[in-house]
């Protein structure tokens, strides 16, 4: 069990200074038994019309390897790139990577969508291997993934 | 220090360098195999057709990857998850599904980080780092040891551990430090440590054209792409016109419109990442098969590498003798320093540490490189020392000469040297002789001037310490023992006598293990004990009663005859030889073995010249009758007289008879018109001459004149062939055994 925790300001909740109300997550992302190496992992969030908003954590520290983690790169370029103390360790196969993120009020049951892209080294690579809504409803709800991401738990 | 250098991460890493080189060993087939599936390749696709063809037939694609050993694999994405599919590179037609073997992505992991993550990525790059150490430092003590560069590929000598560590180190050297130095740096960038310019990830673009997608064979920077230059093709998302394909080529990264089929925002390696990739197929050898292959096999020597310099290791180790009452410096009265190779000079110091600490005197024993500035109370100064190779300093003695240059001697401080080496190699305690020069030079007294001790001889040791002894007013009693290996008890069986008529009493002694040659049970069952392992050339030490030295004898059978054979004469007032021309058979003696596998004809089928003189016919003798193979055996032997001492005779007629001996030249010194087998030699000028042009090896056995003759005769015969016995030698083609 890897216990991360992330300390974030988003810059959405600072651009609507009259709901900055926060809100605790924790996700919980239950990595495949497989044999390779450690699965790079990016779990982020997309607005209601499906662009990229922001990035809650990057698993895996050598960014030559991002480019696998396609759509979340993809998202992140298109604003600029900077993914400063957001990344952490890869994660082996079977292990639990626990994350603790803060997001506004404003953004819970309002269309906002957590993704997670996952790869592995020489291996698959799986673009939106889980996506769930960012909906009070999901809390606590078990999502199972396509590829490296065996589940994954959003609890707020 | 170079030394302690290779054999401390030999020791600590010897384990993990040995895992490592398995494992890397194992993996190298894996390029091989893949190379061997994908076949060679017919036509040449560019990647706009291969990519066309692919999506004909997997409309799902997802990522096109080609692999380093040609294979081109098409991951779609599938109700069931991703689907890997083998591509024809020629056709770009699904050839079926695609399985990594889970063997190699196992053994893989392992090799890179011991399934540890980050902190086995640490492990892995310890064990690169040991062996580039091991490789470097081996290197260099390989140069060191066979006297230089030049000779670098001459021929190894020591004990079989030895010879083997040598021999197999040097063909596999350049392989591993291929290996070691690829994989300590691949570790370095794998932790983070290094950096190949290239640490972030490349951006996608912003500008795509977002008109419709053309059909992807017309795609421009897909067209003008190789496939051989291809890495990987990611497909744009489907139904997503802002999407891009993102493509890993030979030389970068960068992404193709699917509208326009431009390439936007290419992106070359940077220098660092071209360097990275190159240490990479050459660690791996993924893509040169071959290479990968004699990387492994060179690996698999690793483990042999391992064990016999742990075995050497723990010999030298073994050998170091621990001293009583060892003052410090600036206390003794009396300095020690000891220059040795092997350990047996550490020997003689005790026995000489002991008796002037006997004698009263505060001695201080130490290597010659651990020569201080100068010794505060020290009057007396004795530098026992060996020579290493061709006139080089002993291991221990390597910075002697150096420190000496900033010695300041005590006005009163005399010296004396004492040389220990072996007369039969051309520099005959050269290094000592050094040592007593430079001593002189710094304006110090000589206790006596310096001496020799040749081949650890005890008695001449005995008589210094009774010399020293006299000079410093005391009683040097210097009694050497030489520790001996456990003895086994040996029974006489047999015995030939010859040359009682001609003053020269030899025997051909025949001994084996007490009551061997009683049958019964025991026997039956193999029982009981053997005899110990030995080869024809090797020697046996015979301790005879009444003295605790050794005499060496060699042998002229080995252990698989079932019997031990010796040829003996007997010395007047010698205490062993005298001992053993008394035994009858039923009688025992005390004997161990001494390897000797610097005197063996070796393999292969170029001819030998065995030249002998006396009982020297031994060793040869039994070379002979071992020559199976019939390797061409070329056999001057001299004795005294024909109907007296003709030892051998019937053995070498029966040999001849039947081709394990080619030629037979007996020289007989006390019958009318009496010749040394030197003569014999110079009357075989055309005959040895061709010998030796076809590669002819030489062993010479018998006494110290008679050597010297031979190499006088041989130097002769081999000047017009620009060869001499020290050039052959030095090739490991000319052997002696001289006593």
């Amino acid at each position: 069990m890897k216990k991360i925790a992330a300390a974030l300001v988003l810059a959405t909740a600072l651009a609507m200074p009259g709901l900055a109300y926060a809100k605790d997550l924790t996700i919980e992302a239950q990595i495949a038994a497989y044999r390779g190496p450690n699965t790079f992992l990016a779990i982020y969030v997309t607005k209601p019309d499906g662009s990229y908003d922001s990035t809650l954590w990057v698993a895996g520290q050598n960014q030559r390897y991002y480019r696998h983690l396609r759509n979340w790169v993809r998202g992140i370029s298109s604003v600029g790139g900077n993914i400063d103390g957001i990344s952490g360790a890869s994660v082996g196969a079977g292990q639990t990577l626990t994350v603790h993120a803060s997001l506004a009020d404003s953004m819970i049951d309002a269309g906002y969508q957590i993704h997670v892209d996952s790869a592995v080294e020489n291996g698959g690579e799986y673009a939106n291997d889980v996506v769930m809504p960012l909906a009070q409803a999901s809390s606590g709800v078990v999502a199972t993934g396509t590829g490296y991401v065996q589940s994954l738990t959003v609890n707020f | 220090m170079l030394r302690r250098i290779h054999s401390l991460p030999g020791l600590l890493a010897g384990l993990l360098v040995m895992f490592m080189a398995l494992s890397g060993a194992f993996l190298s087939l894996q390029p091989a195999i893949a190379q061997w599936q994908v076949g060679t390749a017919g036509t040449q696709l560019d990647v706009a057709a291969l990519s066309d063809a692919v999506v004909h037939g997997l409309p799902d694609v997802s990522r096109i990857v080609k692999q380093a050993s040609g294979a081109v694999i098409a991951y779609a994405d599938g109700a069931a998850g991703q689907l890997a599919t083998r591509i024809d590179p020629s056709s770009g037609a699904a050839l079926g599904p695609y399985e990594t073997s889970p063997v190699f992505a196992f053994m893989t992991e392992m090799h890179r980080s011991l399934l540890l993550g980050q902190g086995g990525h640490v492990v892995a790059g310890l064990a690169a780092l040991s062996m580039l150490v091991l490789s470097i430092s081996g290197g260099l003590l390989l140069v060191n040891r066979l006297g230089g560069w030049s000779r670098v590929f001459g021929a190894a000598k020591g004990t079989f551990q030895q010879r083997l560590h040598v021999d197999i180190g040097r063909i596999v050297l350049v392989a591993l430090l291929l290996s070691a130095f690829t994989g300590a740096y691949m570790s370095l960038v794998s932790i983070g440590l290094l950096s190949t310019g290239q640490d972030s990830f490349i951006p996608f673009p912003t500008t795509a054209d977002g008109g419709a997608p053309a059909p992807i064979s017309g795609l421009a920077a897909l067209q003008a792409l190789p496939l051989a230059q291809l890495r990987e093709l990611v497909f744009p998302a489907p139904g997503d016109p802002t999407d891009v394909f993102a493509i890993t080529t030979n030389a970068g990264q960068g992404f193709v419109d699917q509208a326009s089929g431009a390439m936007l925002g290419f992106v070359p390696n940077s220098f660092g990442q071209t360097v990275y990739e190159a240490f990479y197929t050459l660690h791996t050898g993924q893509g040169i098969a071959w290479l990968g292959l004699v990387l492994g096999l060179a690996a698999l020597a690793v483990p042999v590498m391992s064990v016999s310099g742990a075995l050497i290791w723990w010999s030298r180790r073994h050998n170091q003798p621990r001293l009583k009452h060892n003052v410090a410096g600036g206390a003794a009265d009396t300095i020690i320093l000891v220059g040795s190779e092997g350990n047996s000079t550490w020997g003689f110091a005790t026995v000489l540490h002991d008796a002037l600490t006997l004698a009263g005197h505060r001695v201080h024993t130490a290597p010659m490189n651990s020569l201080a500035r100068h010794y505060g109370k020290a009057r007396r100064m004795f530098v026992l020392t060996a020579t290493y190779g061709d006139g080089a300093a002993p291991q221990s003695a390597s910075r002697f000469l150096s420190r000496l240059e900033r010695f300041k001697p005590r006005p009163d401080l005399a010296f004396a040297v004492l040389g220990f080496g072996d007369r039969s190699f051309a520099h005959f305690c050269q290094f000592a002789d050094e040592v007593g020069a430079a001593l002189l030079a710094t304006g110090m007294d000589q206790i006596q001037s310096s001496c020799t001790i040749d081949r650890q001889s005890s008695q001449s040791f005995a008589q210094w310490g009774v010399e020293t002894g006299t000079r410093l007013g005391t009683v040097l009693h210097l009694v050497h023992t030489p520790r001996l290996p456990r003895t086994t008890r040996l029974e006489l069986i047999d015995r030939d006598d010859y040359g009682v008529e001609v003053q020269a009493p030899t025997s051909v002694l025949r001994f084996a293990m007490p009551g061997a040659k009683r049958t019964g049970l025991g026997k039956l069952l193999g029982l009981g004990s053997r005899l110990p392992r030995f080869e024809v050339g090797d020697l046996v030490g015979i301790v005879p009663p009444g003295s605790p030295i050794p005499r060496y004898y060699s042998l002229a059978s080995a252990s698989r005859d079932g019997m031990l054979e010796i040829c003996v004469r007997k010395q007047t007032g010698g205490l062993c030889s005298e001992f053993l021309h008394a035994l009858t058979p039923g009688e025992n003696i005390d004997a161990f073995v001494k390897s000797n596998p610097d005197f063996r004809p070796g393999r292969g089928r170029s001819p030998l010249i065995m030249i002998g003189a006396g009982t020297g016919i031994a060793p040869l003798a039994g070379f002979i009758r071992h020559n199976r193979h019939h390797r061409p055996v070329h056999l001057y032997w001299g004795g005294r007289d024909p109907r007296s001492d003709f030892l051998y005779a019937v053995d070498m007629a029966q040999c001849l008879g039947d081709a394990r001996l080619a030629r037979f030249e007996p020289a007989f010194s006390r019958t009318v018109g009496g010749r040394y087998v030197q003569q014999s030699l110079r009357d075989d000028v055309d005959a040895i001459r061709d010998l030796v042009a076809h590669g002819a090896r030489i062993m010479v056995c018998g006494g110290r004149d008679m050597a010297g003759g031979v190499r006088t005769a041989l130097d002769d015969i081999l000047a017009p062939l620009g060869e001499s016995a020290q050039s052959l030698k030095s090739t490991g083609r000319y052997l002696e055994d001289v006593y």
